[in-house]
């Protein structure tokens, strides 16, 4: 591939490969791709000069305008069954941002599948919260997932229903040099429960860009677990924009966790928008050689007797570079919040970097905000303790940084999953020695 | 229990050591036979807890002079762990808590470290379940502490009975207690130091670092030192125990002054 010189130019050359919606496209699904597509040309790409990229630098990526695919997949089950979660009844599945059919399943409590599949029978719900939860107007990789948008993962948790089995939206990358726009709805209907999965694998190491958006409805009284694995090809570009809306004493816990790809970015953005609604947002960033991990959490607590409580946990070895900027915004009315964010950082060299950074903003004076930041090294104390007790040095530390990330990854409910991360953790250790 | 055929566990001469080149031991002579338990008594910042750190392997410490030779090796060309797999066991004055791993975990850990390289089996972890509670019973423990992080919110009596749990599953041949009665209560103390005492035999060999004598009715030592400065002062039967806690320390001070 031919690199490109500027990042407008970058951006010309990625809609080259937009193609118009095909007539049959339902009317406000190709006015959604259309608005798109004239937000993205009002738009450039962020630099570093930017407040809100000004850590993480993307001009590797504005040089690869990589095009999509439009061929199906051809990969079977028995490709994919190490990333398959053996206590998950319904499985989505996308490769390289097409939908397959052949590797999904669903079980009969939910409503999942695809767009495509969905939008006669849905149309309405789909209709009513798809592009509504995101904001295309001034975020130019949102802009163009919206423009790119030809199919999505949906789920819907009906009314007062419990899906135990937890719900696997599973997007697989296998090929070099291309770009996949992932899309996830997320409809949990008032008084349900679930447990999403959204997870991004890659089956071989390879360059290319996910760039996704997934919007997460949660109705009054709803209850919704999400976990989200990040674990790209080392190689690989992954820009994310996950936005949350939270309604009436609803509930989202969040467990997020990076551990692939060369630069990633993650946009978590939680909207409390009315009383008692409580969230939980957790996350985790496993990194080393010169990967570099951007988490940006926004939550903001719009009403009040609203709670909300945030870990975010940075391992970071070799010459990685880990980012967090963990926005609180608490607005005038939004009274009795009570707000805990905790971002702590593990740096295993020298040349490690962290950025770190808390930003509270609040607006009301009846309410409860506590936040800490801290980054250090292991504890010597801590590795003579293990030391004096039989282990070598290199035992002690990779005990410590396990237990270090298996404090988030606890967290996930799903056993076969945690028992994926947990090994992932032990095989960081052993790499990054 | 003193037994003169004993073989030597160990021998310090003359050692020194410095801790931000400050010189806190200087000169400490001690020899330490099997079967034997040692008192080392002293007043705050009078080299107690330094020497047994320096006898652990803390890297904070650095060894300006002397020897120590543990079952006749140099016991300064070993690491930590080198020590502590060849019987050297440090029950610390302040357990360090370890959030996110297990106390289960962490013991089964160490104490297959050390038997592996004794050239023993290692036990699965069904096996070490039965074997550690078993130990933990000779310590009144609730097994529930095995899931709970190491140290983790542990109670400081708690924080020392699973001290004393490690010193069972290492079985160590020289075990340094580095203030284990502290911030215990009688009930605590009386636990701890029946584990220690069921602990010891003929062929291991306890050091007792201590600011009280109140340990010392639990645990009966064979010999009484007293540091101050860096050094060992005095040593006695367990008598001069009782006559530091009637007198004090200065006596014994004025007592060097005047020789």
């Amino acid at each position: 591939m031919k690199p490109v010189t500027s990042s407008n130019h970058y951006l010309e050359r990625l809609l080259q490969t937009w193609s118009k919606p095909s007539p049959n496209t339902l009317p406000w699904l190709k006015q959604l791709q259309v608005g798109a597509l004239d937000c993205v040309n009002t738009l450039r790409m962020p630099t570093l000069r930017d407040e809100e990229w000004r850590f993480t630098d993307i001009s590797s990526l504005t040089k690869l305008p990589f095009p999509v695919v439009s061929n199906p997949s051809s990969l079977q089950l028995s490709d994919i069954e190490a990333y398959c979660l053996q206590e998950a009844a319904t499985r989505i599945v996308f490769v390289d941002g097409q939908y397959a059919p052949q590797l999904s399943c669903v079980d009969s409590d939910v409503v999942a599948g695809n767009l495509l599949s969905l939008s006669c029978a849905y149309e309405e719900e789909i209709a009513q919260h798809i592009g509504q939860h995101i904001d295309s107007k001034d975020n130019v990789f949102a802009a163009l997932n919206t423009a790119f948008l030809q199919d999505s993962a949906i789920v819907m948790v009906p009314c007062n229903t419990t899906i135990t089995a937890p719900i696997h939206l599973l997007f697989i990358a296998t090929q070099q040099e291309v770009s996949s726009y992932p899309r996830c709805l997320i409809i949990a209907q008032s008084g349900s429960k679930a447990t999403i999965v959204e997870d991004y694998v890659a089956l071989q190491a390879a360059n290319y860009l996910t760039n996704t958006v997934s919007e997460i409805s949660i109705a009054a009284n709803g209850q919704l677990n999400h976990v989200r694995v990040q674990r790209e090809s080392r190689q690989a570009f992954h820009i994310a924009n996950c936005n949350v809306s939270l309604a009436r004493a609803s509930n989202y816990h969040s467990v997020s966790v990076a551990l692939g790809a060369a630069i990633s970015r993650v946009n978590l953005n939680v909207a409390l928008t009315d009383e008692g609604a409580e969230c939980t947002v957790n996350g985790l960033a496993l990194i080393s050689e010169q990967q570099l991990a951007d988490s940006h959490t926004f939550i903001d607590h719009i009403k009040p007797h609203c709670s909300s409580n945030q870990q975010h946990k940075c391992i970071v070895g070799g010459t990685a570079h880990a980012v967090f900027n963990g926005r609180i915004m608490v607005r005038p009315n939004a009274q009795q919040t009570d707000s805990k964010q905790s971002s702590r950082n593990l740096l295993l060299t020298d040349k490690a970097h962290v950025d770190t950074k808390p930003q509270l903003e609040i607006f009301a004076d009846d309410v409860k905000c506590a936040h800490g930041a801290t980054v250090g090294q292991l504890d010597d104390e801590e590795i003579f303790y293990l030391r004096s007790r039989g282990l070598s040095e290199i035992a002690a530390r990779d005990l410590l940084v396990y237990a270090f990330g298996a404090e988030i990854i606890e967290q996930i409910t799903i056993n076969s999953l945690k028992q994926q991360l947990k090994q992932s953790i032990l095989e960081y250790t052993k790499h990054s020695e | 229990m003193i037994n003169q055929n004993s073989k030597t566990l160990l021998e310090v001469r003359g050692l020194h050591a410095n801790v931000n080149n400050i010189e806190i031991l200087k000169g400490v002579d001690l020899t330490i036979k099997a079967g034997e338990i040692h008192a080392i008594m002293g007043t705050n910042g009078s080299g107690k807890s330094t020497f047994a750190k320096v006898l652990a392997g803390h890297n904070a410490y650095t060894v300006t002079a002397g020897s120590v030779m543990f079952e006749g090796k140099d016991l300064f060309e070993l690491a930590p762990e080198e020590r502590a797999r060849a019987g050297v066991f440090l029950a610390f004055q302040y357990p360090i808590e370890i959030p996110g791993v297990a106390n289960n975990q962490f013991l089964r850990l160490a104490y297959n470290t050390v038997q592996t390289q004794r050239g023993k089996e290692e036990l699965d972890p069904l096996e070490f379940d039965d074997f550690v509670r078993d130990k933990m019973k000779l310590l009144e423990m609730n097994p529930e502490f095995l899931d709970r992080s190491v140290n983790e919110g542990f109670s400081g009596g708690e924080k020392k009975r699973n001290e004393i749990l490690q010193m069972a599953l290492l079985e160590p041949r020289l075990s340094i207690l580095d203030e284990t009665d502290s911030g215990l209560d009688i009930d605590a103390l009386r636990i701890v130091a029946n584990g220690v005492n069921h602990l010891t035999n003929q062929d291991n060999a306890t050091i007792l670092v201590t600011h009280y004598q109140r340990l010392l009715n639990y645990i009966v030592p064979d010999y009484v030192h007293v540091m101050d400065a860096g050094k060992i002062i005095k040593t006695g039967g367990k008598q001069l125990a009782l006559e530091l806690e009637e007198r004090g320390y200065d006596w014994i001070n004025a007592e060097g002054a005047t020789l």
